[in-house]
């Protein structure tokens, strides 16, 4: 069976498959992993194959929306979508029925693009391992002992697991591009503003991004060009006609002249795994053998961005947070007795442990008398970090470092301690405080575990198409196959 | 001299009048079925992401520039958080220090309210102007609250006074004037039965000439001008007569019993709420150039004050008639229309302020809805200053015209209206209303002169009204 998404785009153009036959065989295979996946909240059998159909009329009758036009695509659970339950993976949501289309899902139906399932992830996308779900803990295709990564694990272990060919994530701290170095995938984060937020349930909005989980970076590029563009629903929207980033990947880009910066401070901390280093060592190697030129850089504020990460995206969560009350929608206690104890109780019970630990530190650095000493100062943290990512950029066209400083953990092994969780987003983190476009593409194996390690590739502001052809130079050429 | 100085400040909140929503494009409207004027958007729906509307914000820098503020160059919105079943998102999209309009200023005049003896010009500060969401409307049953969302992200704008007021008079003739502007520029209607303008007050006394404010009480729950005027003056009794006894006041908020004519406590203000305010990370910064700025002002029309004083100045009427006239804009407009027309603005003045408002006013009539035209009011004007017909028919004239429309010179036309000025046909009258009252020429040839009035009436009766008064009281002096 083809496996991504220009593949089965090809035989479904090419008439040699059709869309029921692609998406029923997506469904057999998430049907056969989903007992030891668990990638999934729910899949709409029905609606997947209705909307299968009416692809495959469209097509016959040559009506087709896009070359993408009936092939399926998973959502992650805090993406709303007309008609479906999104819960975020929270108590709180489990009966709230999106009443509206997400401006990314409203594009995918308009390319045909068939919604695919509601992938499990870290409750109110906060954490990095898919445990903090209130459903299910999503297990990693790779080693079911291990976590998938988070909060976008669900989506990445569904594209791993072969049960869809690619699905939709969103990134706020690292949470595209965790999972899928965890999983063997490509993840992309987009740069902030080039795809819309609306109907993304917001984490913290200065820094998610909606972005594509995928096999290959071709089909992050397809999925990007389906996805992007300008929303005048969305203020926050970049003035941009939505790309086409694909088609500048029809060859391999040569690596001549192209400048591969590596930030020192990210190669010098202690807690890098070394085989993890070993196997990102051997991808720098190899982009120089393709011609590309790696030059030192510096990244002299980079050590904040964990600390400065975690007062902002947790003040702007404990307001976006503040909805879910369930005055209007979602659970409410029935036990209450009044206004207070609805509060208290809805959601007390409402939310998981990680998502009041955030809200409760988030209320903290806004509060009357800390604003100054914790959000001020994260923020101006935020700019300086900017400052030192546009300066890098100066100096070369890409920047390289692992995507992560281990492979995937072992299930439970951060329960009692989300600090150390919380640092191990390091490399992550700083993308989503400059707003910076970043992709994380599998490199190999670590040697001890055997599980897969990602390179993460960041360019500067709207650079994603020397970033996706750089990573598409490199996937290319690489023998490293990852099924 | 009193023994406190009284200081007020106000906090008002004036709705927008604007199409949409602030954040999303459902019906700004009042009075709809309720939660029928709803999306997810305003009712803070999971996802959702709120889109400034342009005119609400224009409609704020114009409010900032009819009131002398300073636009600001560079402003954004923030958050303020609390938890309330009528606020959807338990935040609330305003503006903390970055407001679009700082540092304006207002001039009172007029009368006082409670005895209409007139008000000494005073200048009351605007601290600021800023542009948030509305809450929804809760009600309250006996078992149940009910929260209609249709309100929920209408266009808001609080205007915040400097503490410049010292009587519930100048407090009442700032709202006054402040709707005025509000409703000259089209920003808002300000009809507080609407809920288009709702105050607070902020008032404290202090031992007279002290420097440091007194302890501020809040008041709320205020539903006209009238019941502001009068939470004021109870406030200050109450707040006096608990000073005299020594009693130290707390910081509160109480709210206006209008039945029962006094306040009552809502709850004691035992800390600052702190309501977590940070940058609004779903919305950009909001800047104005010189150009943009300017451009609005090029629409700002005439305010209220500079009418005033250009119709003295140019129409020679008195302050009083002035101020009269450009307290609507809409007024205003009718009567500079027809005022241009005559040859006597003054006299189109009185008509419109004895006459028109009066009959618009039994009409329950706005004056754009006025089936007089202004141009009709001036002809009927100069029909009595040519001598074509009485003041008192014109008056019959008017109220044809107000009832039924038409032209005066058509009306006067159609009734026979027209005065006689024929000598012959008034000495018949004359000479007639002198055979039929023998008593009263021997009344006024004895010396009663105030007879003669009653002759003048005679013949105006007789003449249907018709009669050129002049001549019949000249005749009259001459036959008597």
């Amino acid at each position: 069976m083809e496996k991504t998404l220009h593949e089965i785009s090809k035989s479904l153009n090419d008439g040699a498959v059709t869309s029921v036959e692609v998406c029923e065989a997506f469904l057999g295979k998430t049907e056969q992993m989903e007992p030891s996946i668990q990638a999934f909240i729910s899949v709409d059998v029905e609606k997947i194959l209705k909307m299968a159909v009416e692809a495959d009329s469209r097509r016959t009758r040559g009506d087709s929306l896009s070359p993408l036009d009936g092939v399926p695509v998973a959502l992650k659970d805090n993406i709303m979508e007309e008609g479906s339950v999104c819960s975020c993976a929270s108590k709180i949501l489990s009966n709230v029925t999106s009443p509206y289309d997400a401006t990314v899902v409203a594009k995918m139906r308009a390319a045909g693009i068939i919604p695919f399932g509601r992938a499990n992830m870290d409750e109110f996308a906060m954490g990095s391992t898919c445990e903090n779900s209130a459903f299910a803990k999503t297990a990693n295709p790779r080693d079911t002992t291990r976590v998938p990564g988070g909060s976008s694990g669900g989506s990445a272990a569904a594209v791993a697991a072969g049960e869809v060919p690619a699905a939709l994530g969103s990134d706020t701290g690292g949470s595209i591009r965790q999972p899928a170095s965890f999983c063997g995938v490509v993840g992309l984060k987009p740069t902030y503003g080039r795809v819309s937020r609306y109907g993304l349930v917001a984490f913290a909005s200065s820094l998610d991004q909606i972005g594509p989980i995928t096999r290959d970076t071709r089909d992050a590029a397809l999925l990007l060009d389906a996805i992007s563009g300008h929303d005048p629903k969305d203020s926050t929207s970049l003035n941009l006609e939505s790309a086409s980033l694909a088609d500048t990947l029809a060859e391999p880009m040569d690596l001549k002249g192209i400048k591969i910066g590596l930030p020192k401070e990210y190669f010098e901390r202690d807690g890098l795994d070394a085989d993890v280093e070993k196997v990102v060592d051997e991808a720098i190697a190899k982009f120089k053998d393709m011609g590309a030129e790696t030059v030192a850089v510096s990244l002299p504020h980079a050590e904040f961005a964990v600390a400065a990460y975690y007062v902002i995206a947790t003040a702007e969560a404990s307001a976006n947070l503040a909805r879910f009350d369930g005055i209007r929608y979602g659970q409410r206690s029935v036990d209450a007795l009044d206004l207070m104890e609805t509060y208290l109780k809805s959601r007390g019970d409402g939310f998981g442990e990680e998502v009041k630990r955030r809200i409760l530190l988030g209320t903290f650095v806004l509060s009357s008398g800390y604003y100054d000493a914790y959000y001020l100062k994260a923020q101006k943290a935020r700019t300086l970090i900017r400052e030192d990512f546009e300066a890098a950029f100066e100096k070369c066209d890409i920047m390289l470092s692992p995507t992560t400083p281990t492979t995937a953990f072992k299930s439970g092994e951060f329960a009692s301690d989300p600090l150390q969780m919380y640092l191990a987003d390091i490399y992550t983190i700083s993308l989503n405080l400059t707003g910076f476009c970043g992709i994380s593409l599998p490199a190999g194996n670590s040697a001890s575990d055997g599980m897969p390690v990602g390179v993460q590739l960041m360019g500067p502001a709207l650079g994603e198409e020397k970033l996706l052809s750089v990573s598409h130079a490199f996937e290319t050429s690489t023998v490293y196959t990852q099924y | 001299m009193e023994k406190y100085d009284v200081v007020i400040g106000l906090e008002v909140h004036v709705k927008v009048r604007t199409e949409s929503k602030m954040f999303c494009s459902c019906a700004n409207l009042y009075g709809a079925e309720p939660n029928t004027l709803v999306c997810p958007v305003c009712m803070g729906y999971p996802g959702v992401l709120p889109v400034p509307n342009k005119e609400a914000i224009r409609k704020t820098v114009l409010a900032g520039l009819m009131t002398s503020c300073d636009i600001s160059k560079f402003s954004k919105f923030d958050r303020k958080s609390y938890f309330s079943p009528d606020m959807p998102k338990n935040y609330q999209i305003s503006q903390y220090d970055l407001p679009f309009c700082l540092a304006g200023n207002i001039l009172i005049s007029g009368k006082r309210f409670s005895d209409r003896e007139p008000l000494p010009e005073k200048s009351i500060g605007i601290t600021r102007i800023h542009l948030e969401e509305d809450v929804a409307k809760s009600t309250h049953f006996p078992k149940s609250s009910g929260i209609d969302f249709n309100r929920a992200g209408g266009p808001l704008m609080e205007i915040v006074s400097e503490p410049d007021m010292t009587s519930a008079d100048e407090a009442y003739a700032y709202l006054t004037v402040l709707k005025r502007i509000m409703r000259y520029a089209d920003i808002s209607n300000c009809d507080m039965e609407k809920g288009e303008l709702r105050c607070d007050v902020n008032i404290s006394l202090k031992p007279a000439g002290r420097k440091e404010f007194g302890t501020k009480i809040e008041l709320k729950n205020l539903n006209s001008f009238r019941s502001i005027h009068r939470a004021i003056d109870h406030e200050i009794a109450r707040q006096a007569a608990e000073l005299d006894a020594g009693a130290p006041l707390s910081q509160e908020t109480r709210g206006w019993n209008d039945d029962k004519g006094s306040t009552y406590l809502m709850r004691v203000k035992e800390t600052e709420s702190d309501y977590r305010y940070f940058p609004e990370p779903d919305l950009t910064p909001i800047t104005f150039s010189d150009e943009e700025i300017d451009a609005i002002r090029a629409e700002m029309p005439e305010t209220p004050d500079a009418k005033k004083q250009r119709f003295i100045e140019n129409f020679g009427l008195t302050p009083y008639d002035s101020e009269v006239l450009t307290n609507e804009k809409a007024v205003a407009d009718y009567f500079e229309k027809a005022a241009t027309k005559s040859s006597n603005p003054k006299q189109i003045a009185n008509w419109i302020i004895s006459e028109l408002l009066r009959e618009l006013a039994n009409s329950a009539n706005e004056i754009s809805e006025c089936p007089v035209p202004p141009a009709n009011l001036a002809e009927l004007a100069e029909l009595i200053n040519k001598g074509t017909i009485s003041g008192k028919i014109a008056k019959q004239v008017f109220t044809e015209m107000f009832q039924n429309g038409g032209s005066p010179a058509a009306i006067i036309e159609a009734k026979g209206l027209l005065q006689v000025s024929d000598s012959s046909a008034i000495e018949s009258l004359v000479d007639q209303a002198i055979t039929e009252n023998q008593a009263q020429v021997e009344q006024y040839r004895t010396g009663n002169q105030k007879v003669l009035q009653y002759f003048v009436g005679q013949v105006m009766k007789l003449s249907k009204g018709k009669a050129n008064p002049q001549m019949v009281v000249a005749m009259l002096k001459e036959k008597l």
